[in-house]
């Protein structure tokens, strides 16, 4: 048995031995309880660490030759091995991972030269990497890269932070989402897109809905975009219905049975991007995907194969790239404790997730929230939101409150994302900042200003 | 908070008429004002609150001793509330005594069990479940439906009634369960059906009623809806997504 010799680490006379690449990658991963459920997470903290030390020797190219999971029996597999540019590899290809988190640090890696390496990796090169860099390097490395995206703004630039206004309703209320949306642009959010998700996932209610927020940027002049998270075969019906759609939503993971078990694949995703191309309806740019992911789906999924969980989720990443999404959203805490089970372990997956998508050149946004059973509350959240921010993480959730009245999780409020916004010095996407300059919304130091009844957002309702 | 100079107020307060979402709340700086932050504070510790209380079964069986069935006490394999949150695949599967005395009480000729589990809110079981049996019971024994004993369920997740409906041969399945605890409410139960409960079920074979409490699905209204899909299931021999409440559509989410 090769592979028995092959995954083998001592020390101090102790051996530890693993099953094959993917048993490393778990083993070395972040204690989460998503993979203790899989019963692959490693068994206590020494042999963690073995396989981190194993794992810092185990040279890139490992993962082109080994598989985590085999091209034959999986879609993603297939489009991550053809995407990986050899030419951008050559020059980290003696590399082990143990190097690459050295060269990643270095003050030679700046963001050129980082953005040089993205179409040369793999998604699993960059979760192996992850696994031996502390919070502080995955901060580090992630602040030097830099992804920009553009349909009706500029989203990604340094020094600006950007909001995805989610007004949700448990019954779709054309007003109570209205509500919220006004409520969200008053404290300057809604730059990164007016996203709802939908209670009720049907082409009428979608094409409705697209169609009050679309009149609503239209006659405001809002230079934002609009999007209703249904399932995206609802968005490509409401589009053959001739529905407003900006940039289309879909939640895709890192395995093709875990797509299928969304009721997506490669193909659809292709064609909605193909769509929405067609509807020409970006202004300064056609970046027209918003994809949604988070760890642990595919094991909710039951199509894991064996592999981490953050391995997987690096995968999704992969995925989402080929279709050179506007924003691609990590949503950390929402699928609960027995996948990540408390602030530590979603403050960790939050910071790893980020780091991952920027290495691999995706525009990086992240739902820092969390469910009510998790071991979590806003002290956790704030910390996050600060950490990815300081990371240069791309947007957030608006939410008001950040209580989500639909999905009954609490994720970041209008009033985080201000504070946000002032403690670090960013601003919103140009554009956007712009309008709310024009507005008297936010004053030329991107502080809010009181706004009376007479204002003719107000006006609208 | 007397000091009023350092607040600003949001001037479309009349907006939030529309919606329950937390908007217009005014802000201290761009920040939430005391009074909100607080708020919020006190809906996610009663919620957390929640989600740790402790489930007293052997009260409940006495407190449900009125409606005139025999109750087993049962258990998952979980241990204790911090497993119970991790592992929900141990929280779908009885432990081995349990397992022994519901193959004892094993009945071929009976339509339902109903099973009762803590589930995310043990609140929401002792504060709900006695008042809604006691509305559905003379729905069903008019309707002469031939019963198992009650089972009660320590850590108990929603799948868990399979493994006891097969055990007990019972044709058709009900678990009342604590839904996981929102900000607006910690007590909410949930309920559902299935036919022909057996461990390769899946959430589509299962019927869903959600958000049982006075202030959301009221007692009554609950009961009714209960017995008309309990009706439906009997009547078509089957359960899940072809089974739908034609009275009141009611979009349910997976809250176990």
């Amino acid at each position: 048995m090769v592979t028995v010799t092959r995954y083998t680490y001592s020390i101090a006379g102790r051996s530890y031995r693993f099953k094959g690449l993917a048993d490393v990658m778990a083993k070395a991963s972040s204690l989460k309880s998503g993979d203790c459920l899989a019963g692959i997470a490693a068994d206590n903290d020494e042999q963690r660490v073995a396989a981190q030390m194993l794992l810092a020797n185990i040279p890139l190219k490992r993962f082109i030759e080994e598989p985590l999971i085999s091209p034959e029996h999986d879609a993603v597999t297939r489009l991550l091995l053809d995407e990986q540019d050899a030419e951008s590899f050559k020059k980290i290809e003696n590399d082990t991972v143990g190097d690459f988190r050295n060269r990643l640090l270095s003050y030679s890696s700046n963001t050129d030269e980082l953005s040089a390496l993205a179409s040369g990796l793999l998604p699993e090169m960059v979760a192996a990497v992850s696994k031996v860099m502390r919070n502080q390097d995955l901060i580090l490395v992630a602040s030097k890269c830099q992804v920009v995206s553009k349909f009706r703004n500029t989203i990604g630039l340094p020094g600006r932070l950007s909001i995805r206004l989610q007004p949700n309703h448990p019954t779709d209320d054309a007003k109570g989402i209205g509500a919220s949306i006004l409520d969200g642009l008053m404290y300057g959010c809604g730059d990164a897109v007016i996203g709802i998700n939908p209670a009720t996932d049907s082409v009428d209610g979608v094409h409705r809905l697209l169609s009050s927020i679309d009149e609503l940027i239209q006659r405001f002049e809002i230079p934002t975009q609009s999007c209703v998270l249904a399932h995206i075969s609802t968005q490509l019906k409401a589009m053959e219905r001739g529905a407003p759609v900006d940039i289309v939503f879909q939640s895709i993971a890192g395995t093709e049975a875990a797509n299928k078990s969304f009721g997506t694949d490669l193909n659809q995703l292709a064609e909605a991007q193909q769509a929405a191309l067609s509807l020409n309806r970006g202004t300064v740019g056609q970046n027209v995907m918003y994809f949604e992911t988070g760890q642990g789906s595919c094991l909710s999924a039951q199509a894991h194969h064996g592999v981490d969980q953050q391995t997987l989720e690096a995968r999704a990443y992969g995925v989402a790239k080929k279709f050179d999404p506007l924003l691609l959203n990590s949503v950390v805490g929402f699928i609960g404790p027995e996948y990540l089970y408390d602030g530590k372990q979603i403050i960790r997956a939050g910071l790893e997730d980020h780091f991952c998508g920027k290495l691999l050149g995706l525009p990086m946004g992240c739902d820092v929230c969390y469910t009510n059973h998790a071991d979590a509350d806003q002290d956790d959240m704030d910390n996050l939101l600060t950490l990815l921010g300081v990371a240069g993480c791309h947007f957030f959730m608006g939410v008001p409150g950040a209580d989500d009245i639909m999905l009954n999780y609490q994720s970041t409020s209008f009033h985080d994302a201000h504070y946000l916004r002032q403690v670090l010095n960013k601003k919103p996407a140009p554009e956007f900042e712009a309008w709310l300059q024009r507005m008297n919304i936010i004053d030329e130091n991107n502080l809010l200003l009181p706004v009376n009844e007479g204002h003719p957002l107000l006006m609208a309702q | 908070m007397t000091n009023k100079k350092s607040l600003v107020k949001d001037s479309w307060s009349n907006l939030r008429q529309y919606t329950s979402a937390r908007i217009a709340l005014g802000r201290a700086g761009g920040s939430l004002k005391t009074d909100d932050w607080l708020d919020f504070k006190l809906a996610h510790a009663r919620a957390r609150d929640a989600v740790h209380g402790e489930f007293d079964a052997e009260a409940l069986a006495k407190e449900l001793s009125s409606i005139d069935l025999p109750a087993l006490l049962v258990s998952s394999r979980i241990k204790d509330r911090a497993e119970f949150l991790k592992r929900p695949d141990l929280g779908r599967r009885l432990d081995t005594v349990s397992k022994r005395l519901l193959s004892e009480s094993s009945d071929t000729t009976s339509d339902l069990v109903i099973v009762v589990s803590d589930g995310l809110s043990a609140s929401a079981v002792h504060a709900h479940v006695a008042d809604v049996l006691s509305k559905l019971m003379p729905k069903l024994l008019e309707a002469s439906w031939s019963l198992l004993p009650l089972v009660i369920a320590r850590y108990g997740r929603v799948a868990i009634q399979d493994e006891i409906g097969a055990l007990l041969a019972a044709k058709t399945a009900l678990i009342l369960i604590g839904e996981r605890p929102g900000l607006s409410a910690t007590d909410s139960l949930g309920a559902y059906l299935v036919h022909d409960p057996n461990m390769a079920n899946t959430d589509a074979n299962r019927n869903c009623v959600s958000n049982i409490r006075p202030a959301g699905l009221n007692y009554q209204k609950a009961a009714d809806t209960l017995f008309y899909l309990l009706s439906e299931i009997k009547r078509r021999q089957i359960s899940g997504v072809e089974v739908k409440d034609a009275r009141v559509l009611m979009d349910c989410f997976i809250k176990e």
